[in-house]
């Protein structure tokens, strides 16, 4: 299993544990985390599972692809570490993950 | 999410409802193009019962074609895999022979029963229809613009906020600013450059989805200094009673204030209930609870299937809705044909159903 840790907004945070396998979403949804909708359920194609990866994991997260990209011009507020939380599977790797929720998700 | 891109549609060989006087007459009126509502029209049309689709999108398809046109989808039977936009195709293809008349680009907002039974229709545009029956085939409800979250935005919206232009004359000497990357940012930013006092295009990052020519385009516009391409995301809007004058633009640099009479924001179509809403239904959690043999709703003879019904069990799957569309075309042909007595027949081996698809 691994650490995820999601940091709302106002600060809160809750650290859940997710198999391997599963993308960050799909851990968010199974954890009732707040401020991740994902309509599309998955697909890339709604933009509103957006999350910040804490500076720290940017570079074991990777850079969005060229897809997910295009669909982040569709979500609030992108920053830098701004990626689609659907697009990333969790592995070993990613133990102890931290991502910010946005203040809003459109 | 696409935009919508009109040029990506080709029905021209299916009728499109011409402009008439009265209301138009109808059997049923299908609500929505989306898959389910594109096979309601084959179960009705098997029947002997007459549809018209209506659909605020500019083409068919639902969400297979506004969200997810190049996606493969793996459970539909037999087709292990098929994209939206390719299923929807087919589905328009095994439609044709009942001719359905399509009615893009509207929105029915209003529905009543009239006093012969009949229910009366009418669309953001004025159409009107009579109709013995209705199909709520509405899935998530219409595609409506993106509301980018910006605080006191509603107050400005048709004001001095649109998420589309119905003529460009009325932006004619305007301070326009355009948000979005996509092609209808570049579509709009090119159509209005001519007619602005100023453009600006305001997108997050220096690559655009839009059609190549279209971004070439509007490369050379900001070349020659007619538009102004701006790099940076919308924070905040500066007005007063609907009239915008400014907006807050955050870039690498810092934030700068542009000033602007008008404001067009481009962020993709979300699906939002409407008008389903309005018309008398029980709704349970923005869905219309329906009876599983014949999918009607609290209202008799109007039937809802698709995404936007819900009983138990209920799963969201285009499949799911090609079912719910054949029992409910069983139901229908009683209102529709009181008289008539229904034999249940194959199209394998029935002569007068294969004459109906034209194979015969
Ligand atoms: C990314 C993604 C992937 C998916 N993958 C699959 C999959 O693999 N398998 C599967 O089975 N399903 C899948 N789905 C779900 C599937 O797309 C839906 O179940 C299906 O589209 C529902 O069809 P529908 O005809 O009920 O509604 P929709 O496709 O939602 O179409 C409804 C239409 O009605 C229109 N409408 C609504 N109200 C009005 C009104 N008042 N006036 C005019 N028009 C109106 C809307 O504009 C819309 O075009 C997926 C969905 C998404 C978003
Ligand atoms: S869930 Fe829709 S883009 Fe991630």
């Amino acid at each position: 299993m691994t650490k995820i840790t999601f940091i709302q907004p106002d600060g809160e945070s809750q650290t859940v544990e997710a198999e391997n396998g599963l993308t960050v979403m799909e851990a968010a949804k199974l954890n009732d985390i707040a401020g991740i909708e994902a309509e599309c359920g998955g697909a890339c194609a709604c933009a509103t599972c957006h999350v910040y990866v804490d500076e720290a994991w940017r570079d074991k997260t990777g850079k969005a692809a060229d897809m997910e990209e295009d669909m982040l011009d569709f979500a609030f507020d992108v920053r830098e570490g701004s990626r689609l939380c659907c697009q990333i599977k969790i592995t070993d790797a990613l133990d102890g993950l931290v991502v910010r929720v946005p203040a809003k998700q459109f | 999410m696409i935009e919508t891109t009109p040029a990506a549609l080709e029905v021209s060989d299916i009728s499109e409802a011409s402009e008439t006087s009265g209301p138009i007459e109808t059997d049923a009126v299908v609500i929505g193009a989306g898959p389910c509502g594109l096979f309601a029209v084959f179960e009705l049309g098997l029947l002997d019962i007459k549809a018209h689709v209506i659909d605020i999108l500019d083409r068919p398809g639902g969400q297979c074609a506004e969200l997810y046109p190049e996606k493969p989808i793996y459970d539909v039977p037999a087709l292990p895999v098929v994209t939206g936009q390719e299923l929807t195709d087919r589905l328009m293809e095994q439609i044709k022979p009942f001719g359905p008349q399509f009615h893009f680009s509207e929105r029915i907002d209003g529905l009543v029963r009239e006093a012969d039974g009949r229910f009366r229709l009418t669309t953001d545009a004025g159409t009107e229809f009579l109709a013995k029956v209705v199909v709520v085939a509405a899935g998530g409800g219409s595609f409506t613009p993106k509301r980018p979250p910006l605080n006191g935005i509603e107050e400005y919206e048709g004001k001095s906020v649109f998420y589309s232009v119905r003529k460009i004359e009325s932006m004619r000497g305007h301070d326009i600013v355009i948000v979005g990357g996509g092609d209808s940012a570049l579509d709009w930013t090119l159509n209005l450059a001519p007619v602005a006092k100023s453009l600006t295009l305001i997108h997050r990052r220096d690559e655009f989805r839009a059609a190549p020519h279209s971004v070439e385009k509007m490369r050379k516009l900001v070349e020659e200094a007619t538009v102004r391409l701006m790099i940076g995301q919308v924070t905040g809007l500066e007005g007063a009673n609907g009239q915008l004058t400014a907006v807050d633009v955050k870039t690498a640099s810092g934030t700068e204030r542009i000033a602007c009479s008008a404001m067009l924001p481009f962020f993709g179509l979300t699906m939002k209930l409407g008008p389903v809403a309005n018309w008398g239904l029980n709704l349970h959690e923005n869905l219309v609870p329906v009876d599983t043999e014949r999918f009607e709703t609290s209202e008799h003879g109007i039937f809802a299937i698709g995404d936007i019904n819900t009983y138990p069990g209920k799963l969201k799957l285009i499949l799911s809705g090609f079912h719910e569309g054949a029992l409910m075309a069983q139901a229908a042909h009683k209102i529709v044909y009181p008289d008539k007595k229904l034999l249940f027949q194959y199209t394998t081996s029935s002569s007068s159903l294969q004459k109906k698809l034209g194979v015969k």
